[in-house]
C-alpha cells in the first residue's frame, strides 16, 4: 500500500444564499487504497481537530448504489475513473503530488445547499409525474403470468439501473435530465406492464422536466460518458420517440 | 411490560386467514379521517405508505436522506425468496416456513413466520406488476437462484440488484401516491423521539437535518420502519446514516426491545484492509452459489492462491457440510471462517481473509455465463480492491450485516406501546437466531405491502382515539427534551477542538469493544469485561467530543453525535443480553455451550423465549423480560447442515 500528498481546491459555499469560493487544503499520507470519501473523511477529522468546519457532502451507502453521494472532480462528474460513483472512486486514481478540485453537481435545477451538497429533489418530481405503473397493492396476476422475452427484461433493467445521482444534469451542457427521465420512460416502455400509460407517462414527464428548469437534449452525449451506471442515451432516443407518439396521438 | 403475541388460534394454515376476518376494518369513507405517520423510506416504509394511501388513509412520511429512494434497502443484491414452486423442485410454503424457522435456529414465532412464507408469493406478483425487471429465463418466465440454508431454488432477483429494483417499485408506488396528494413526503428528516398521549403513539418529534430545526407531527398511528442497529460496530455493511436512535427513543418511552444481540454476521464480505476505512462491503451470498470456499491446508502458507496446489487446499465447507457444502447458513460459513484464521490459515496480507474461488465454474461454465450472472459484483469488487476475481480469488471476510433483534412486537407488529408499529428489519418478528439470505427483502415488504394495513384498520377500528393537534404538552415536552440533549451535545464545542476527541473516534472505539466481545463469539468474562468499559467510553464521549458548528444549522457532525450517543446507550442492552442467553443459537455463539464439533449447541430447556429488554430509567439497569416460544407444528432439532 502507497500513499500519496494532495492538494484539494473544494468548494465551501454557506448555504444557498451566500457567495461560495474554493477553498486549498493540503493532505498528506493519503492511502491510495481509500475511497475518495474515506479521503474527504480524513479531511473532515483534520478540519475538526483544528476548530474549522468540515465539508458537508451527501453520502450513504458507499457502495455505489443508493444515488446519494457525487460531486465534481477536476472537471469531471463523479471523478476520472468510469462508470463508478464517488464513494467507488479509489485514490490509486491519483498521484502524488496532484492538485484535486472538488466542485458540487452545478444546475438550475440542483440548488447548492451547502459546500458539496445540492438539493436534487426536482428528480423525485419527475418520478412523481408518472415514472410508474399505476397498480395498487393486491389483486395481481401470477408473475409468471406475463411472460417477458428475457432480451427485453435485460434491456429494461439496462434502463432501470439508474440510481438518480443526477451525474447527467450536472456534466449536460444544458442542465438536462433527459438521461435521468429517459431512463425510467424506457423501463417501462420496454415492459408489458408499462404499455397502458406509456402515453400519458411521456408526456408528464416531460412537461415536469420543463417545469423543474431543466435544459432539452442536443446531443452533447456527457451524460452517457459519466453515468456511473452506464446508461446508454439510446434511451434518450427512446423517450423521444415515445414522447412524440404520444404526442402526435394524444396531444 | 405486558408481553401478549396475540398468536390467532387455530391452525397454522388458517391462522392468517382467521385472523383477518375476525379484524376490525374502518370504512373507505372513514380513512381519510385517520393520520398516520411512517417513518423510514425502506422496503418496509414505502411499501406501507403507498398500501396505506392507496387506502385512503391520511399519510405522512419522513426520511432522512434527501430522496425516499435512497433507503439502505437499495444496496440488497442477491434477491428475494417465494414459495411460488415454479422450478418444481419440492417447494412449498410449508418449506419456506420450515426453512426460514430452522435457519433461525427455532428462536422465532411460528405463526409471524408461517404467515412471512404465505405472503411471499403474492410479493413476486406485485413486483411484477409495478414492472420490476426480475431476471427471465429464454421462455420468458421468471429466473430463480438458489440461496443458502435451502435445497430449492427459491429465489427472485434482478441481476446484482434486487434490492434496488424492489425498493423502486416500492418507491414508484410511493411517488405516485405523493403526487395524488395522499402522502405527504418529508425528506432530510431525523426522528429523535416519540410522542406518547395517555399512553398511545401520538406523534413524532424529528430535526430538519438542513436547519436544525426541531418539529412536531402528529398522527392517530406511528409506523417506524427504520432499519437495523449494525452501525453499532461501526464498521459494518450498512449505510453511513443507518442507526439505533428512532428504535432507542421508542425504547425510552416504553417499547419493548428483543433479542439486541442477535446480530448477523455475513460470511462474504470485502476484507478489512485499514484504519481509515469507512464502512465493509458486502459480496452477495448468492456468490456462493458458483464459488468455491477455501484456505491452505497448512496454516501460515504465503503462497499466492494460484501457487497451492489443489491437493494443499481445504475446501473447508465441502468437506465438513457435504450437503450444503459452500450454501451453509450465513452464520455457520462465518464462524467457520473465523475458525479457520484463528487456526491460523487465513489469507491476504491480514490472515484475516478466506479465499472465495470461482475457476471451477468459469472452467465448467464459461467466463461469458458468469459474468452474466455476477458482471456487477465482480466489477464493484475489482474497483475497490483492485484485483480481478476471473483471474485471482475473491478475500472475503464475516462482516456485521443485518440486526435480527429489534423492536418487539406482536402478531400485528405492534410494539409494547399502543398505537406504535414497527415494520421490516428494525422489528425483531421472523428471523429468529439467523437470518437467511434473499429474506429480508421478502420480510420488508411482506410487513409494508400485505400485513401492517389489516394490523392498523383493527388498532383503529379497536380504539377510540380523542383527537391531538400537535400542540398539546407531551408533544412540547418531547421537544423539549430534544433540544436540551442537542444543546448538551454542543457544549463541549464552546471550548475548541484542543485536547477533544471526533465524534468518529469515539464511535470506533466503541465498535471495537463490541467486535471484540461481543461479535462472531461471545464469552461471559469477555462480555462483563465489555460492560465494565461501555461506561468509561461513554464518559469520555460527553466529556471530551467536539462538535464543530451550531446546533440550528446543516451539521453532519452533530447529527453523527447524536446517533453515536444513542449506539453508547444501546449497547449496554446488546451486551446484556448476550450475557443473559447462555446457550448458543444461530448468530449467537456462546464459547461455553458448543457441541464437539464446534456447532452452536442450544439449550431448548432453558432458552426457547424471545429476550425482551425494558427500559427503567438512565439511572437503573434495563429490565429482561421473556415471550416464551412455543412449537406447535414444528419440531425444534439441533440443525445439521451436514
Amino acid at each position: 500500500m502507497s500513499s500519496i500528498n494532495l492538494t484539494l481546491k473544494i468548494w465551501r459555499q454557506h448555504n444557498s444564499d451566500a457567495l461560495g469560493n474554493l477553498e486549498t487544503y493540503d493532505l498528506d499520507d493519503v492511502h491510495t487504497d481509500m475511497s475518495f470519501l474515506e479521503m474527504l473523511d480524513i479531511l473532515n477529522e483534520k478540519l475538526t481537530k483544528e476548530g474549522k468546519e468540515p465539508v458537508a457532502f451527501d453520502h450513504d451507502c458507499r457502495e455505489g448504489i443508493c444515488g446519494m453521494c457525487g460531486a465534481v472532480i477536476d472537471g469531471i462528474a463523479h471523478g476520472p475513473e468510469k462508470e463508478v460513483t464517488l464513494c467507488q472512486l479509489h485514490m490509486r486514481n491519483f498521484s502524488n503530488g496532484d492538485t484535486i478540485v472538488i466542485e458540487p453537481f452545478r444546475s438550475r435545477a440542483f440548488p447548492v445547499k451547502k459546500d458539496l451538497l445540492v438539493d436534487r429533489s426536482a428528480l423525485d418530481r419527475i418520478i412523481q409525474s408518472g415514472g410508474y405503473v399505476s397498480v395498487n397493492t393486491g389483486g395481481t396476476p401470477d408473475g409468471n403470468s406475463l411472460p417477458i422475452p428475457s432480451s427485453n427484461a435485460e434491456l429494461a433493467m439496462d434502463a432501470a439501473a439508474c440510481i438518480g445521482c443526477g451525474a447527467c444534469v450536472a456534466s449536460c451542457p444544458n442542465g438536462a435530465a433527459m438521461l435521468f427521465t429517459s431512463a425510467k420512460i424506457s423501463q417501462l416502455a420496454l415492459l408489458p406492464q408499462g404499455q397502458a400509460e406509456k402515453k400519458q407517462r411521456a408526456l408528464s414527464m416531460v412537461a415536469q422536466m420543463d417545469e423543474e428548469g431543466f435544459g432539452n437534449c442536443t446531443n452533447a452525449k456527457e451524460c452517457e460518458a459519466v453515468c456511473p451506471k452506464g446508461i446508454s442515451i439510446r434511451n434518450i432516443a427512446r423517450l423521444n420517440r415515445e414522447y412524440l407518439f404520444a404526442a402526435l396521438t394524444e396531444g | 411490560m405486558e408481553l401478549n403475541s396475540r398468536v390467532p388460534s387455530g391452525p397454522l394454515a388458517d391462522k392468517w386467514n382467521n385472523h383477518r376476518f375476525s379484524n376490525k376494518l374502518v370504512n373507505p369513507a372513514n380513512r381519510r379521517k385517520y393520520k398516520v405517520i411512517v417513518v423510514g423510506t425502506g422496503l418496509a416504509g414505502a411499501s406501507a405508505s403507498a398500501t396505506l394511501a392507496e387506502q385512503g388513509y391520511e399519510v405522512q412520511t419522513f426520511c432522512i436522506q434527501d430522496s425516499p429512494r435512497r433507503a439502505h434497502s437499495i444496496a440488497a443484491q442477491g434477491g428475494i425468496n417465494a414459495a411460488k414452486n415454479y422450478q418444481n423442485d419440492g417447494d412449498s410454503v410449508h418449506r419456506l416456513f420450515y426453512d426460514t424457522i430452522k435457519g433461525g435456529d427455532f428462536r422465532a414465532r411460528e405463526a409471524n413466520v408461517y404467515r412471512l412464507a404465505e405472503v411471499s408469493n403474492e410479493i413476486i406478483d406485485q413486483c411484477v406488476a409495478q414492472g420490476v425487471p426480475f431476471a427471465r429465463e429464454y421462455g420468458g418466465t421468471l429466473a430463480n437462484r438458489s440461496f443458502g440454508g435451502a435445497q430449492v431454488s427459491r429465489t427472485f432477483y434482478a441481476r446484482g440488484q434486487t434490492g434496488q429494483q424492489l425498493l423502486l417499485g416500492a418507491y414508484s408506488a410511493l411517488s405516485r401516491q405523493i403526487h395524488a396528494g395522499n402522502v405527504k413526503m418529508f425528506n432530510r428528516r431525523e426522528m429523535m423521539d416519540v410522542v406518547l398521549v395517555d399512553g398511545k403513539a401520538r406523534g413524532i418529534t424529528v430535526r430538519d437535518v438542513m436547519t436544525g430545526e426541531i418539529e412536531s407531527y402528529y398522527a392517530d398511528v406511528v409506523i417506524l420502519a427504520t432499519g437495523g442497529y449494525g452501525n453499532a460496530y461501526f464498521l459494518s455493511t450498512n449505510a453511513m446514516a443507518s442507526n439505533v436512535t428512532a428504535a432507542w427513543r421508542a425504547h425510552k418511552k416504553g417499547a419493548g426491545f428483543a433479542n439486541p444481540s442477535f446480530v448477523q454476521i455475513h460470511p462474504t464480505c470485502i476484507p478489512v484492509h485499514g484504519d481509515y476505512q469507512s464502512k465493509l462491503t458486502l459480496m452477495s451470498e448468492s456468490l456462493r452459489n458458483d464459488g468455491r470456499v477455501w484456505v491452505p491446508k497448512k496454516s501460515d502458507d504465503k503462497r499466492p492462491a494460484s501457487q497451492i496446489p489443489e491437493e494443499d487446499r481445504d475446501y473447508y465447507l465441502e468437506n465438513k457440510y457435504p450437503s450444503f457444502g459452500n450454501l451453509v447458513p450465513r452464520d455457520v460459513a462465518s464462524r467457520n471462517a473465523k475458525e479457520q484464521c484463528d487456526e491460523g490459515k487465513g489469507v491476504g496480507n491480514t490472515g484475516l481473509a478466506v479465499y472465495l474461488d470461482f475457476a471451477d465454474a468459469i472452467k465448467r461454465d464459461g467466463e461469458e455465463t458468469i459474468l452474466k450472472k455476477y458482471g456487477n459484483l465482480f466489477q464493484m469488487y475489482e474497483k475497490i480492491t483492485d484485483s480481478n476475481p476471473v483471474e485471482e480469488p475473491m478475500l472475503i471476510y464475516p462482516a456485521v450485516h443485518y440486526t435480527m433483534g429489534g423492536l418487539w412486537v406482536d402478531y400485528d407488529l405492534m410494539t409494547t406501546i399502543p398505537g406504535l408499529f414497527a415494520i421490516g428489519e428494525c422489528n425483531f418478528s421472523d428471523h429468529g437466531a439467523n437470518r437467511l439470505g434473499a429474506s429480508a427483502l421478502m420480510q420488508g415488504l411482506a410487513d409494508g405491502y400485505f400485513i401492517i394495513a389489516t394490523s392498523v384498520a383493527n388498532y383503529l377500528g379497536t380504539n377510540s382515539l380523542d383527537k391531538v393537534t400537535g400542540t398539546e404538552a407531551p408533544f412540547k415536552d418531547s421537544k423539549q427534551e430534544v433540544e436540551e440533549r442537542l444543546d448538551k451535545l454542543m457544549q463541549n464545542s464552546t471550548g475548541g477542538p484542543a485536547d477533544k476527541l471526533t465524534v468518529d473516534e469515539v464511535h470506533k472505539e466503541l465498535g471495537r469493544l463490541l467486535w471484540d466481545h461481543c461479535g462472531m463469539a461471545r464469552e461471559e468474562k469477555s462480555l462483563e469485561k465489555a460492560l465494565e468499559e461501555l461506561p468509561e467510553i461513554k464518559k469520555k464521549f460527553w466529556d471530551s467530543v467536539y462538535i464543530p458548528g451550531i446546533g440550528k444549522d446543516l451539521n453532519q457532525s452533530l447529527e453523527r453525535a447524536g446517533r453515536v450517543a444513542d449506539f453508547l446507550e444501546f449497547a449496554e442492552i446488546m451486551i446484556r443480553d448476550a450475557l443473559a442467553r447462555k446457550e448458543s443459537c444461530g448468530c449467537h455463539l456462546r464459547e461455553e455451550s458448543q457441541t464437539e464439533e464446534h456447532e452452536a449447541k442450544r439449550d431448548d430447556e432453558n432458552y426457547t423465549h424471545v429476550s425482551v429488554w425494558e427500559h427503567i430509567s438512565d439511572e437503573d439497569p434495563p429490565q429482561m423480560h421473556k415471550e416464551e416460544l412455543e412449537f406447535e407444528f414444528v419440531t425444534p432439532s439441533q440443525r445439521s447442515y451436514k
